[in-house]
This record gives C-alpha cells, sequence and structure tokens, in this order.
C-alpha cells in the first residue's frame, strides 16, 4: 500500500478536525490525538489485512465536515412490515424529529437525542460516554473525535418494553457524499428487558462513509436482543464498532444481516464481566457485486461459568469477498466457561473469495471450547435430488441455499421481525444467486 | 490437593535427563556476525566462491530485515553479537568407519541411547550424527550407494555434488523468506543433504541426531532432501541440547524437494533443553521447515512431537505445486514450566486436486503458553482443493494458556475446507475411571494423553514412536492436579 495516500488521508481528518472542533472538548481532542498516533490501518495492520480499507477511502472520499441537508419525505419504503415500533430516524448523521415516531413512552424508559436530551439524561450520558468502547480501532476514534449526534435509550429497574425500538439510519446520498458519524447508548438496568433493531439504508450515487460506535451496558439479569440490518443499496462504506458489556446473569441476543453496501466492516465485542452470563451472536451475510463484508467478534470471558455460541454464515458470489475473524477469549480466572464458535462458507462465482480465522486464546484449564469452520460449495447430490423431482435448476440452487441460511434466524423471537427477515433473505437469494 | 502439589514438586525437581556437557576440543570461530565470519565460516569449509557470494547477499539482507514480532512468544532480545556462529569438534580428516570416531563421541551417543553401533546393529537405521555443526560419522553410507542414494553432510556434498546443490539450494525456502531462515543462509555451518534418484525407494529409515554441545554456539544447520520421480524417503530428525544457563538460538531450515508421484516423510523428535523450572535458560528454537510438492501426484508429509526448548517457533509446510499433490502435518507439541510454543503449518494449495490434511494436537502445563498458528490458502487455479484441519488443545492446570490463530483464505470456490478445534482438559471422571482400576495418577496422565496424541504418534516409525510416548510421559509427569 501506498504509505504516502495513508498519510494524506490521516492530514486531511485532522486538519477538519482542528479546524470544526473546539480543543475545550477534551474526550475528541483526545481521540483525535490517539488516532495521530496509531494512524489509519494498512495493508500490514493484522486487523485490517484482508480489507483495503484506507486505500478505498482515499480513493473514494473527500473527506470535510460539512454533511448535507436531505429533501427525503417519505420513509415508509425503508421501514420493517408490520413491526409495531418505537421508530427513531437519522439522516445523514442528524436526529430527524419529523420523521421519528417515539409518541408516547412507556413508563420508566428514556429514548431521545443526545442534542434534545433534558438535563438528568445528559447527566447520564455524560457519566457513560465512552466508558465501554475500546479505543484500539481507528475508526472508534474517528467517531469518538467526530460524532454528530447519539441516541440514548435507558430502560430503568424491572422494566419490560414491550415494542422494539427500531433506530433508522439513512444516508441520502443523491446530491452530493455524505459522511456520518453516530452513536448509540443503551442502558439496561437491573432485570429490564429491550430489543433494538438498527437498519442502514442509503440512497443515491454518491459515495457515503458512515461510522458507528454502539456502546451497551446490560446489567445484572436484564436481557437484551439486538438485530442489525445493512441492506444499503448505495455507495456506502460503513464500519461500526459495537461493544456489549454483560453483567452477572444478563442474557444478549445478537443478530446480523449484512446484503449490500460497498464496503462493511463490523467490529463486535461482547465483554462478559459477571458470572452465568449467556450470549448468542449469529450472523448471515449474503453478497454479491463488488460487496466486501469484513465482520470482526470478539467475546471476552472475563469471569467463570458462563455460555457463549456464535454462528456466523455467509454466501458469496461475483467479486464479492467475505472476512470472517472470530476471538474467543477465556481470561485465567474464568474457570467452567462453555464457548462456541462456528463459521461456514459457501462460494458461488470462481472470483468471489472468503478469508476466515476463527481464534480461540484460552487461558482457564476448566473449560469446555469449540470452533469450527467449512468453505464449501452445494452438494452435487442434494441439487441432483431436488431436479430429478422435476424442480429447476435455478430454484433447487436457491432452495438449498435459503435452507443453509435459515437457522440463523433461530434465536429470534419477535415473528414479525423473523419474516421480514426471512423474507429479505429469500429474495435476495432467488433474485442474485 | 497436598498430595498433588508434592508429585507436581518432585515431577518439576526432576533435573534434565540429557544435562551433560562432553568434553570435545571444539575449534571455534569468535564471538559476533560480520561479513569477515561469513568468510571465515566459508572459507573453514573449503567452499567454492559461488556459495560464499550466496552467503554474503544473504547476510547483506538480514543486515535489512528486522526480526519478526508477530509470534506469541515473549522473550529478551537476542544479542546476535554475542554468539559464537561456527564452532566444529576438532575432527578434521574423512571417516570411513566408527572406529575412526573419537571415542568421547562414541560415549555421547551412549549417554543418548542411540549408540551408532546398537543403532546399527538393531534397528538398521542410518544415522548421520550432527554434533555442533559438523558432521561427524555418516552410517550405511555404502549400502545407500549401491541404490545411487546420496545421504551425506552438507559439507561434503558441496564438494561432491555442487551441480545437486547449487541447483536446489534455496529454491524451496529462499533467502529472503525470512528472518532466520536469511540468517541460517549467511552462517549455516553444516546439515545432512540426500538425493534419492528415480524410483527408488529408500529401504531404511535415513536419521540424523543434532546436538549443541559447546556453550553459546548458535547452531545453524541445513537440510536439503531430494526425492527424484517416483522416489520415496523417510527421514528422521531427532534433537538434544545438554544443559546451559544462557539461551542458546537455533535456526535451521528445512528444505524438502518432492518431484512426480515421489514421497518424502519426515519426523521430527524435539527434545532440546526447555529451561529449568523458573523460566532460565533453554534453547531458542526459530526453525523454517518447508517443502514443495513440485511434480503431480507427489506426497509430503510432516510429523512432529515438540516436547523441548524454552521457545518453539516452527512451521513445517507444504507448498502443493503439483496436480493431485497432497500435504500432511502431524504434530503433538508439548509445553510445561515456562515454555512457549508457537507452532503450526501452511497449506498453500497452487494444484488442481489437491489434499491436505493437519492434525495438531498441543498439551499445555505449568505456566507455559502453547499456541496453534496455521493458514491454509487455496489459490485461484487450484480447483477441486480439499482440506481438513483439526487442532485440539488440552491444558493441564490454571496458570498455562492454549491458543488457536488458523487462517484459512479461499480464492476458489470449488474448495471444501472444514476446520475444527477443541479446548479441554483431562476430565476428573477419566483419572478416577483408571485410579479404580488400579492405575496410579501418573500412568493414568500418561496413558490418557498418549491416547489423546495417538492420532499423531501413529505417524512416526516404530523406533521413534516408542521414544516419542516415552517423552510425553516425562514432559507431564505429575502435572496434574
Amino acid at each position: 500500500m501506498n504509505t504516502a495516500t495513508e498519510t494524506s488521508l490521516l492530514k486531511n481528518i485532522i486538519a477538519s478536525f482542528n479546524s470544526t472542533k473546539s480543543a475545550e472538548d477534551i474526550l475528541r481532542q483526545k481521540a483525535i490525538e490517539l488516532l495521530e498516533e496509531t494512524g489509519l490501518p494498512s495493508a500490514k495492520s493484522e486487523e485490517y489485512k484482508f480489507t483495503p480499507i484506507t486505500k478505498i477511502l482515499e480513493k473514494k472520499i473527500n473527506w470535510t465536515s460539512t454533511t448535507p441537508a436531505s429533501s427525503l419525505s417519505s420513509i415508509n419504503s425503508f421501514l420493517i412490515k408490520d413491526l409495531a415500533a418505537y421508530l427513531v430516524v437519522l439522516v445523514n448523521g442528524k436526529y430527524s424529529k419529523e420523521l421519528s415516531k417515539i409518541g408516547d413512552l412507556q413508563n420508566n424508559l428514556i429514548i431521545t437525542s443526545f442534542s434534545e436530551a433534558n438535563a438528568s439524561a445528559k447527566a447520564t450520558i455524560k457519566s457513560h460516554l465512552e466508558t465501554v468502547v475500546k479505543s484500539e480501532d481507528s475508526f472508534a476514534l474517528i467517531n469518538n473525535a467526530f460524532w454528530q449526534e447519539g441516541i440514548f435509550i435507558q430502560v430503568l429497574q424491572n422494566i419490560i418494553v414491550e415494542k422494539p425500538i427500531l433506530v433508522l439510519h439513512i444516508n441520502d446520498a443523491n446530491q452530493e457524499q455524505v459522511i456520518s458519524h453516530t452513536r448509540l447508548l443503551v442502558l439496561l438496568e437491573k432485570e429490564s428487558q429491550v430489543s433494538i433493531i438498527e437498519k442502514s439504508e442509503s440512497i443515491g450515487e454518491q459515495p457515503c462513509l458512515h461510522t458507528f460506535t454502539e456502546e451497551i451496558i446490560v446489567k445484572e439479569s436484564a436481557t437484551f436482543e439486538y438485530c442489525k440490518i445493512q441492506n444499503d443499496h448505495g455507495q456506502i462504506h460503513q464500519v461500526s464498532n459495537t461493544t456489549i458489556l454483560q453483567a452477572t446473569s444478563s442474557k444478549v441476543n445478537t443478530f446480523t444481516l449484512t446484503l449490500d453496501g460497498k464496503l462493511i466492516r463490523n467490529n463486535l465485542t461482547i465483554i462478559i464481566d459477571g458470572e452465568q452470563c449467556e450470549s448468542h451472536f449469529n450472523g448471515l451475510y449474503l453478497l454479491n457485486g463488488n460487496t466486501i463484508a469484513d465482520n470482526h467478534t470478539v467475546v471476552d470471558h472475563q469471569k467463570p461459568n458462563s455460555f457463549s455460541n456464535e454462528l456466523y454464515k455467509g454466501i458469496m458470489d461475483d467479486n464479492a469477498k467475505g472476512v470472517f475473524n472470530g476471538k474467543i477469549y477465556v481470561r485465567p480466572n474464568a474457570q467452567k466457561t462453555n464457548a462456541f464458535q462456528s463459521n461456514r462458507n459457501i462460494l458461488m462465482s470462481e472470483s468471489s473469495t472468503i478469508n476466515t480465522k476463527p481464534q480461540l486464546e484460552i487461558w482457564a484449564d476448566d473449560v469446555k471450547c469449540s470452533h469450527g469452520c467449512t468453505t464449501g460449495q452445494l452438494d452435487e447430490e442434494a441439487l441432483f435430488y431436488l431436479q430429478a423431482r422435476g424442480i429447476p435448476h435455478q430454484s433447487a440452487k436457491s432452495m438449498l441455499l435459503y435452507a443453509f441460511a435459515l437457522d440463523v434466524l433461530a434465536s429470534i423471537k419477535n415473528e414479525n421481525l423473523k419474516t421480514y427477515l426471512d423474507q429479505l433473505i429469500s429474495e435476495r437469494l432467488h433474485k442474485n444467486f | 490437593m497436598s498430595k498433588d502439589n508434592q508429585v507436581l514438586e518432585e515431577f518439576t525437581s526432576k533435573e534434565y535427563e540429557h544435562g551433560w556437557n562432553v568434553n570435545l576440543e571444539a575449534d571455534e570461530a569468535p564471538k559476533g556476525l560480520s561479513e569477515d565470519i561469513v568468510r571465515f565460516i566459508s572459507a573453514k569449509k573449503n567452499e567454492p566462491t559461488w556459495l560464499l557470494d550466496w552467503r554474503l547477499k544473504a547476510f547483506r539482507l538480514w543486515e535489512k530485515m528486522k526480526e519478526p514480532t508477530w509470534a506469541n512468544v515473549h522473550y529478551s532480545k537476542i544479542n546476535y553479537q554475542d554468539i559464537i556462529y561456527y564452532s566444529a569438534p576438532k575432527q578434521k580428516k574423512s571417516l570411513t568407519g566408527l572406529d575412526e570416531v573419537d571415542p568421547e563421541l562414541i560415549k555421547t551417543f551412549e549417554k543418548l541411547g542411540i549408540s551408532i553401533t546398537e543403532q546399527k546393529r538393531l534397528t538398521g537405521v542410518a544415522v548421520d550424527a550432527v554434533i555442533d555443526s559438523v558432521s561427524v560419522a555418516t552410517t550405511f553410507k555404502s549400502t545407500l550407494g549401491e541404490l545411487g542414494i546420496i545421504f551425506c553432510s552438507f559439507s561434503e556434498a558441496v564438494k561432491e555434488h555442487p551441480e545437486l546443490i547449487r541447483k536446489y539450494l534455496g529454491s524451496v525456502v529462499p533467502i529472503t523468506d525470512n528472518y532466520f531462515a536469511a540468517l541460517n543462509s549467511a552462517v549455516f555451518s553444516d546439515g545432512s543433504f540426500c538425493y534419492i534418484p528415480k524410483g527408488v525407494r529408500c529401504p531404511m529409515e535415513l536419521s540424523t541426531y543434532f546436538r549443541i554441545n559447546a556453550a553459546n554456539t548458535g547452531q545453524f544447520e541445513r537440510t536439503l532432501i531430494i526425492a527424484d520421480e517416483g522416489a520415496y524417503v523417510s527421514y528422521l530428525e531427532g534433537c538434544t541440547a545438554p544443559m546451559r544457563d544462557e539461551n542458546q538460538l537455533h535456526a535451521a531450515v528445512v528444505e524438502l524437494y518432492a518431484m512426480k508421484d515421489a514421497e518424502i516423510k519426515y519426523s521430527t523428535v524435539q527434545n532440546w533443553y526447555p529451561g529449568d523450572k523458573n523460566g532460565k535458560g533453554g534453547i531458542y528454537n526459530f526453525v523454517t521447515k518447508r517443502g514443495l510438492c513440485f511434480g503431480d501426484h507427489s506426497k509430503i508429509s510432516w510429523t512432529q512431537v515438540e516436547t523441548g526448548s524454552a521457545i518453539t517457533w516452527k512451521y513445517p509446510s507444504c507448498i502443493l505445486k503439483g496436480d493431485y499433490s497432497m500435504g500432511e502435518f502431524y504434530s503433538v507439541a508439548v509445553t510445561n514450566n515456562y515454555q512457549q510454543a508457537d507452532t503450526g503449518t501452511k497449506m498453500i494449495h497452487i494444484g488442481k486436486n489437491t489434499k491436505s490434511r493437519i492434525v495438531s494436537k498441543g498439551i499445555s502445563a505449568g505456566k507455559s503458553q502453547n499456541s496453534y498458528r496455521g493458514q491454509v490458502h487455496i489459490m485461484k487455479r487450484a480447483s477441486n482443493a480439499r482440506n481438513f484441519s483439526q487442532c485440539d488443545s488440552l491444558l493441564m492446570g490454571d496458570q498455562c494458556g492454549a491458543h488457536t490463530f488458523p487462517y484459512i483464505d479461499v480464492e476458489n470456490q470449488t474448495a471444501r475446507i472444514e476446520h475444527e478445534a477443541t479446548t479441554s482438559k483431562i476430565g476428573e471422571d477419566q483419572i478416577f475411571y483408571c485410579l479404580q482400576r488400579g492405575i496410579d495418577e501418573e500412568a493414568a496422565v500418561a496413558l490418557i494423553v498418549n491416547g489423546y496424541a495417538k492420532e499423531v504418534l501413529n505417524q512416526l516409525p516404530m523406533e521413534f514412536a516408542v521414544e516419542a510416548q516415552k517423552l510425553l510421559a516425562l514432559t507431564l509427569e505429575g502435572s496434574v492436579g
């Protein structure tokens, strides 16, 4: 990689920071200083070895800090059918009061944008912001320095939120290039329960860059469900840093569906900081065209007696490139940990690739850990079986792919959401593969 | 628990069995590394100019390279100027029989339990013994000679078969490959060379024993094995080192070259001094091993049992270039006390219908760290490639660590890759079952570990399998609590 171009992008980022942000904002200032030190990932960076993100951004993105306004008026096509949910909408990284439908909030539930938060919410945000996210990733640092807006969700003790919360990000790049930096801060108090769906959509032909930072704190015995849908039709490049901190006896369920976009990088980190925790994290990436999708997950068992299970599946077609890296850490005193991980891939075309690295790092002896990973094609015999029964080749193929992909949905509880995801997947497989 | 501690104590206080130091008068180079030392080594060995040039080229490259830091091992920086790069036992004239060998040397082998005469008589193994860089005796040479097999020390091969050395030296591991390979290329002192001609099946197991003897000498040997069309050879390598406090560096290079339909089987049992129970001393083992399946239907198989060394940094790899070629890697790596091992393999699939199989068993005890690092790379034109990898880790004690870093890179849609890994400990119920049947705890652990590693041990030739099993039991004695 050309180091000269890298430094010029970094220079532009720092220059743009200095011209727009005041030095008094200590957190932002600290982030930009750290970024200056660490730099942007190069081809030699182990974490970005297979995803030449700096090179691509250098080519596509002209770094400025102005965000164009959007004239978007209808968002119906982006919503999830039949799903009654609290709706929070951000357009080009800005909270849109007109498009959001938070309406009558259930008692003891707070949903607010950072900018409109009242004094007490502001204080909570301040005391929790940047306490969970790790500052190792360059894009987490960029987000720390540049974030434009954030959404704060707090569920008080013993509260079960009945409706899911849908956070919809729209990047409207019809006129010009868009750069968005957004945050999500979720605080689940003891024994509370909530389900959050974060959906990213983009339109227009101009390039976009979106950095997401999600910090989620799950207190004792709370239950958290999280679904991320990445179905961007535009020229989006996105990096998200999602960090979930689990306390004793908490449960976490996450699902990441990646369908479209130019370049998608998801850093999902689950820190298990309590005993008797349970975490399931599933993911599915169905890629075609020139999409690059890179999922890096970390589950960090710091305390004993917890359980984690990870299942990521992917189908790559055309020139698509899939990257998967799953790390399981079991710290020295985290005895009796059960941690499982599985990554399965199908390559459909000659020029599609997959780079996978399932990684175990274990410092405790009384544990059960395993990982598995496969790469292959559709079973010729299964295909033949279906064709012999009069099913055309194309449909037989889609049926098998659909069957391969579907079990990642098992952990999703909301029926309407499940149906919607099911539909997205099946449409995708019938149309494009 | 107190009983267990006692057992543990007993075991850890056990001295390194092969820790003795034979007084062989050594012919040494001064400490340090420079162009002059490279020239000195080359001159000592009466090498032709092209080889000197090759060494110098490697040395100049090495000077510009940086020591790699990506491995999951920690050690204090090596001072490359504080090492003696050449040390030969004073024993210069060429030998025809064992009687001519220095009796001290014979004693060395007897202590190792592999006396050449005994080996000759009982096992029919041809031993090419290397002590501190110079190969002193090659047995069974005449028997092999009848079949056209060349099996000799590297320096001898340079003199007698320069055309082969010139053609194949560095063809599998080029001098630019990595830091330690470049260092080895510059200063390698001796090693083994083996050539199996067309269609010949080597009738016996070939074997080399490496032993680091003089203090402060790095051992930089180089092994080159070439199997011509349709040939077969099984090669054994065993290593020991006497006890020394300072860490000793070992940076070897092994190159295997398999032509069409040829098969090479390479087995290693490594039990170099691992350092004492406080992690002081021990060998730094930084080895580059690679095999090239050049011709169609060729096969290379690596088997290793690693129980020694303070630090192991070793990735025996296969480049599967020929169509239908096959690579195998079987490994047992045991670490105890403060040992660190970062080992694994690379399978590079280039040809069509290539197959590879990886079975890696890691066992960590005490305060040791054991890592598997591997890569399976399916290149674009490698259609119908197949790989199966299994890497299991066994943990004993709550202060050790087991790590797995497998890279799987697939660029061809017809590839079928499977990888699985597990981590576990010896179950209390398994131990209980054995105890009930009158097998004591020590024996139970040995039994279970041997069962765990059986898949790999089965790949070893008979004589080695017995030794390896003993080593496993010895290394792990008393480490289960």
